[in-house]
């Protein structure tokens, strides 16, 4: 494994692997002093063409815990403003001599670009509409976390601005991978033109749901990606879409009530639920540094060869 | 995996062996590369070393109080689990057992494939308690001293001391064992073979294994089992014990 840019790059062998790891890496973030040498050395540059506040600290966090040196690249006050391009951008960064990349660009594929032009391992940490792989893959370890490594038959519903989110289509990916069965729930303008390649099914209708399912999964509107336009008000979205406490109250006990972040809280998620008993918010973000460890730790520990040591 | 195992070449044991339970244990992942030759300790062998490290521990600390027991995956744990059970079969004291995952310390990160082989668990806090680092083999001494830094970084011990069950030799490191089941004079291209029923699912037992294909030029390591007098030495990559 050279770079994580998609849920494609990774089979069941793999994803398992990685929550092995991250589960190692939890007992470590647990520690009074919670880092280890293990990347000493290798250099980790955050690249971030978009706003992010957890998912640029949690892999910042990671690869300092893995005692990785770390560069952040502020795209507000570099040469990105006097016009230099990605590619001659991410070519100044790799000639400093680096090992990988994490990268986030409002553009689809812009990861995969990437990998082709540097030798670095690059990690999509979003692109565009695409993919947001290691969302995914805490969002699975959270959900084995709390219902052991077996989730096949799990029911899933991802709720909310479907057609912009790059962690729908990760999640959909990494459930199927684990054999979740994954309900997408949206009005029509929010669901993707075409469901054809997703391992899923879709409904309108959030209520005929509400009872049936072991997680619901909520996503942001992303108002910066104008979902706004795709109904009438937001007002009318949380009626009809947005987990309320009534509705809360109607899930079946044990439903674990997830979310990416960042909320609108009383749009999507009413702030009662957020912070209330069902809801894993807190720790997914917990569970996001230790998976990042993992990451970081297979794309970067690696060797060649089989040696043997006692 | 197993299957792959080419049985013929245990024929290539010479004839001073004194093998009395000729049965290598098919072994996962050496694509091969490694022929069975001799069975150096029986279960009835492993028994008496463990008891006598267990007795060898508590005297040296001069009882068990403030002792915990830390064993190195994937075997240490079962083993240290053993060394307790002795403990407390004379002693009447439960010594806390705990394990320790050295991946993220080693020192070979990034030149072959390392990946943490179990979880890392200590009942107790290693602060001001004399910690025993327990492993099947130590060769190069590298786990030992990846093992250091790590429970460095749980804490502050009074004592760290190191016990194993084989001393094979080779070491790389100025690093040395304090409670040590059999020295064990090897081949630098020969394999120690540690089976436990906890961690392989056979017979307890400790087997030599040479390199397929090679007809044993170096055939002073294969005295055979036999009491050994003296350690091994640190004559890393020579091929051999050579004489002591």
């Amino acid at each position: 494994m050279n770079h994580l840019l998609s849920i494609d790059d990774l089979d069941r062998a793999a994803l398992d692997e990685l929550h092995a790891l991250a589960e190692s890496f939890l007992e470590v973030t647990g520690r009074e002093i919670p880092k280890v040498p293990a990347l000493r050395g290798k250099v980790v540059v955050s690249l971030f063409y978009e706003d992010s506040t957890r998912t640029r600290l949690s892999f910042e966090t990671a690869a300092k815990r893995l005692s990785a040196d770390v560069m952040t690249f502020a795209v507000g006050s570099s040469s990105v403003k006097k016009g230099e391009s990605l590619r001659d951008t991410i070519q100044t960064i790799a000639a400093m001599g680096i090992d990988a990349v994490v990268v986030r660009h409002p553009s689809a594929g812009a990861a995969h670009q990437l990998a082709r032009w540097v030798d670095a391992s690059v990690v999509n940490a979003g692109d565009g509409r695409h993919e947001h792989p290691t969302q995914a893959l805490l969002d699975t370890l959270t959900i084995r976390r709390h219902r052991g490594p077996a989730i096949d038959g799990l029911r899933v519903a991802i709720v909310g601005d479907v057609r912009n989110s790059r962690v729908a289509r990760s999640d959909v990916k990494a459930l199927a991978l684990l054999g979740a069965e994954v309900t997408l729930v949206a009005p029509d303008t929010l669901l993707p033109p075409s469901l054809a390649g997703w391992p899923c099914t879709a409904t309108h209708d959030l209520e005929s749901v509400l009872g049936d399912v072991d997680v619901l999964m909520l996503l942001r509107i992303q108002r910066e990606r104008a979902a706004e336009a795709s109904f009438p008000s937001l007002r009318e979205f949380t009626a009809r879409w947005g987990l309320t406490v009534d509705r809360a109250a109607r899930l079946a006990p044990g439903t674990l009530v997830m979310h990416p972040g960042p909320m609108n809280r009383g749009v999507e998620i009413a702030p009662e639920v957020a912070d209330g008993p069902r809801s894993l918010i807190a720790e997914q973000v917990h569970n996001g540094v230790a998976i990042r460890m993992a990451v970081l730790w297979k794309l970067l520990s690696g060797g060649s060869g089989g040696g043997m040591v006692a | 995996m197993a299957g792959s195992r080419p049985g013929g070449r245990r024929g290539a044991p010479p004839e001073s062996s004194t093998t009395q339970v000729p049965t290598p244990t098919p072994d996962p992942g050496d694509g091969g590369r490694f022929v069975f030759r001799t069975r150096v300790l029986s279960a009835a062998d492993l028994r008496r070393a463990h008891t006598r490290i267990a007795h060898e521990i508590v005297e040296r600390n001069h009882g068990p109080a403030g002792l915990v027991l830390v064993g190195l995956h994937t075997r240490g744990p079962a083993i240290a689990a053993r060394i307790a059970a002795a403990i407390a079969s004379f002693e009447d004291v439960e010594v806390p057992v705990g394990s320790l995952d050295v991946a993220f310390y080693r020192d070979d990160i990034g030149r072959r494939p390392v990946a943490p082989a179990g979880p890392t668990e200590i009942p107790v806090d290693v602060t001001d308690r004399v910690v025993v680092i327990v492993d099947d083999v130590l060769q190069t001494g590298r786990t030992a001293r990846a093992a250091l830094d790590a429970l460095t970084e749980l804490g502050r011990p009074r004592a760290v001391q190191l016990a194993v069950l084989v001393d094979r030799g080779h070491r790389e490191l100025p690093i040395r064992a304090d409670y040590v089941g059999k020295n064990l004079p090897t081949g630098y291209a020969e394999d120690v073979r540690v089976r436990l029923t906890d961690t392989d699912g056979v017979e307890d037992g400790i087997e030599l294994w040479g390199p397929a294909g090679d007809d044993y030029a170096d055939a002073d390591a294969d005295d055979g089992p036999g009491p050994v007098g003296d350690p091994p030495g640190g004559d890393a990559g020579d091929g051999n014990g050579g004489p002591r």
